[in-house]
């Protein structure tokens, strides 16, 4: 599965990248409501471990170009505090 | 514990300022099938479920049912934010700008707030699990109602969206309900056993997959 944000060498605007989060992760979601009620489904299992990888690839590049998606840890922050900086999502 | 991410669960716009519509939409932030309401119901059943997949299941449709709170929010505040008290009161929002101003507040389209009596915990999971199902089936009907009250894509395609979900959450709620009532018929079954509760055998045997066999 390609997309522009892993094999473009080229600026991929945010949303199209936000975009293509929100994408994964609903596949993501999706898997995980599947695997508690089947959890012996090993091609599930298999399949959520790949997108899961592809997730945190794509969330790394986007926090690094366009702030952390995450307080409480998950993810560094530049100077100053850039948490309540980044957009809140119901002003996008 | 919970960890917010800061962005929607998918991206959400709206044509122009629709203040009814706003009006409308509030019955799925604090209305009796709203988010809220799905959302404190099953995290707070899923304490007493007896077995394990149904805790599971309940603790992530509760956390998906927050982002959809967060959805639906987002929308009301996009059609409110730049309304003029006098375009408030000709939508019929006199009162709540009285009450609240252009704030969002957890009440139903006629402006009733949000009770715990919209919930029920009874501790009994097949009680539980059969009023989550109706309550995902209402869910769908009133995402249903709303559509048909708005000509806006935007609004439609979010509604849309989050009718699916409901419909997947029913679906999901129905399995867990199975598994408790097999548990019920047969003693012999361990509901924390995982076996596939439709043909009695584990599914997907198949021990040699490759991740290109998944991804096309």
């Amino acid at each position: 599965m390609n997309n522009a944000a892993t094999t473009s060498c080229k600026k991929v605007p945010k949303e199209k990248m936000l975009k293509e989060i929100q994408e994964l992760q609903f596949a993501l979601v999706e898997l995980t409501l599947y695997l508690d009620m089947y959890p012996t489904d090993r091609r599930a299992v298999c399949q959520y471990n790949v997108l899961s990888e592809k997730l945190n690839v794509l969330r790394t590049q986007y926090q690094m170009e366009h702030g952390a998606l995450f307080a409480f840890g998950e993810f560094p922050s530049k100077y100053p505090w850039e948490w309540v900086k980044t957009p809140w999502p119901w002003e996008v | 514990m919970w960890i917010y991410e800061k962005k929607l669960q998918i991206p959400v716009h709206v044509e122009k300022c629709d203040l009814q519509m706003a009006k409308f939409l509030i019955t799925q932030y604090g209305g009796p099938d709203g988010e809220l309401s799905a959302a404190l119901r099953y995290l707070n059943q899923r304490y007493t479920m007896p077995n394990e997949r149904a805790k599971a299941l309940l603790t992530d449709i509760g956390t998906e049912e927050l982002a959809h709170l967060e959805i639906i929010a987002t929308l009301v505040y996009k059609l409110v934010k730049d309304a003029t008290p006098d375009e408030m009161k000709r939508a019929g929002l006199g009162g709540h700008y009285a009450d609240h101003r252009t704030a969002l507040f957890y009440s139903d389209a006629q402006g009733n707030p949000w009770t715990a009596t919209y919930i029920q915990a009874k501790g009994e999971p097949i009680a539980d699990l059969t009023e989550d199902i109706a309550a995902e089936e209402k869910a769908r009907v009133t995402y249903e109602n709303l559509i048909r009250l708005t000509d806006d894509r935007g609004i439609i395609d979010a509604l849309t969206y989050l009718r699916e979900r409901e419909v997947v959450h029913s679906q999901r709620f129905r399995e867990a309900l199975f598994i408790v009532e097999e548990h019920n018929k047969n003693h012999k079954y361990d509901s924390n056993q995982y076996y596939n509760p439709m043909s009695g055998s584990e599914i997907f045997t198949n021990t040699n997959i490759n991740p290109e066999d998944i991804l096309r």
